[in-house]
């Protein structure tokens, strides 16, 4: 019997394949802008959002959404007002989202299995309404990105100059910080959580030892974003393990790669 | 000719420090290419900050064609160079990506560049001399050639004023000389309005028509050739 012919397979496919792509698209950015951590912390503020369902027995993907999206909101506030320092923003959200998660989970008694499939993704838990919520918000979360490319690629070029000529940079790091949420919360069923941030990030670096242009390292960067996520996929089937960790170590592999060819061509390491 | 900056009485200072800008007034005409130079901490940089309309004067007033600064609507007419440190991004991007990027306030975020938006970026990318390297990543130029992608990113949306900080912190002798002469044919053949803020005035000193110097307040404005002598040593700039 193929793969493919396993229900649940086929939605973790097609749900991983937007995520996939959707996941470096909108890393590349918080790459450029020296913000590669900060889907992390946005990681743990979900958690909280998850335990939250877990607590008020609704839906953890609809209350993940809503605190990442609103904990992205809240720190890119700290970070434009300056009321924190980027590392101090970033550790206050981390610190608080992941005890407010715990202390959440614990009240709902809700430390099983079904707690670690978030953490860490599972192909056996995608349903499809999640694959339904996925397909809508990836679609939307890829139009914005499409969108506003040009204006987001002004803006980490140079945010002063941005400033200055009129770009609404406030508005775009506002919807920035909204997709990394929308970003996190569609994908924690495949890759978890706790390893969401690497399938933002990971791609885009390792496509940046190899790319010529700005084009070119997003186009290799969702190109290896989805490789990962399927190869990912199949190693966690057929090794019964926890997809997160094949996915990102696929990506980590493909770093390894791109570094070791950069090498070759003589480009000097990052 | 109408005034494009105007600073009357400007005063600034941070919380907790002495005032970094006392009763600065400067006006400077369409057309003009004038060097703001001055000592590091003598207040250039805010006075900079203050005619881009970023920071709001605490005493007297702030005018940036004809509009209070910090409210100006068309900003789209302004074109500005930041600090070399603060430009570029961590993956490769190409010298037309760059200038490319400098369309967007006149095209707009949502609007997709046209045929028109290209030839543009064509255009000022052949102006400052790098036609044959457009689909060179930048990280591949050398210092000088870096700037003058970046000058062609602040001309791309046909600004009427260029505001350039720092542009040659950074960039050896003979490239500070080609960016000043650069400068200079883009002023005659363009007709735009230059500032130029530098810690030193060196190079584009031969070309400017004014030279403002800024040390707490504006201590010398005027042409270039009435500058005392002592103000060329750079003991008097760097205190």
């Amino acid at each position: 019997m193929s793969i493919l012919d396993v229900d649940f397979m086929r939605m973790a496919f097609a749900a991983g394949a937007i995520v996939g792509v959707l996941a470096p698209a909108v890393g590349f950015f918080l790459v450029q802008r020296r913000m590669s951590l900060i889907g992390d912390g946005i990681g743990h503020v979900a958690f909280a959002g998850v335990a939250a369902g877990y607590l008020l027995g609704v839906s953890p993907v609809a209350t993940a959404l809503v605190a990442s999206v609103g904990g992205a909101a809240a720190i890119e506030s700290l970070r434009s007002r300056r009321r924190a320092a980027g590392d101090q923003a970033l550790a206050l959200l981390f610190y608080t989202g992941i005890a407010a998660g715990v202390v959440m989970v614990s009240a709902a008694g809700a430390l099983n299995a079904n707690l670690f499939a978030f953490l860490f993704g599972s192909i056996l838990t995608v349903t499809r309404a999640d694959l339904l919520l996925v397909a809508i918000l990836g679609v939307v979360g890829l139009t914005l990105v499409a969108v506003l490319y040009r204006a987001l690629v002004a803006v980490a070029l140079d945010e002063e100059a941005a400033r200055v000529s009129g770009i609404p940079v406030a508005a775009l790091n506002v919807v920035l910080a909204a997709l990394v949420g929308v970003t996190i919360a569609l994908s924690m069923r495949i890759v978890g959580i706790l390893l969401i941030a690497a399938l933002m990030v990971l791609p885009v670096i390792a496509a940046g030892r190899v790319a010529w242009s700005v084009r070119s390292t997003m186009l290799l960067a969702i190109g290896i974003g989805v490789v990962s996520v399927f190869a990912g996929l199949t190693v966690a089937y057929y090794a019964d393990l926890a997809p997160g960790g094949a996915i990102v170590l696929v990506a980590a592999g493909a770093f390894g790669l791109a570094s070791l060819c950069a090498a070759l061509r003589g480009r000097p390491a990052a | 000719m109408p005034l494009v900056v105007e600073l009357e009485r400007v005063g600034f200072g941070y919380a907790n420090a002495p005032p970094v800008l006392r009763d600065v007034d400067l006006a400077v005409e369409a057309g003009e290419f004038v060097a703001i130079a001055g000592p590091n901490g003598g207040g250039k940089t805010t006075l900079l900050r203050i005619v881009l309309g970023l920071e709001h004067p605490q005493t007297g007033s702030a005018r940036l064609f004809g509009e209070p600064a910090v409210r100006v609507r068309r900003r789209g007419r302004i074109g500005y160079l930041a600090q070399r440190s603060q430009l570029g991004i961590e993956s490769p991007v190409t010298v037309r990506e760059v200038v490319a990027a400098g369309r967007v306030p006149r095209r707009g975020i949502l609007s997709p560049l046209r045929r028109d938006d290209r030839v543009q970026v064509e255009r000022m990318i052949a102006r400052v001399g790098l036609a044959e390297r457009a689909d060179a990543p930048i990280s591949t130029l050398s210092g000088g050639q870096q700037q003058r992608a970046f000058i062609a990113k602040a001309l791309a949306a046909d600004p009427e004023l260029l505001v350039l900080d720092e542009p040659t912190a950074g960039v050896d002798v003979g490239a500070q000389e080609a960016l000043a002469s650069l400068l200079d044919r883009l002023h005659r053949e363009l007709g735009v309005t230059i500032l130029f803020v530098s810690h030193e005035f060196g190079a584009v000193e031969r070309f400017v028509q004014r030279l403002v110097l800024v040390r707490g307040g504006v201590v010398f404005d005027g042409d270039p050739a009435r500058l005392p002598d002592a103000w060329h040593d750079p003991s008097h700039v760097h205190p």
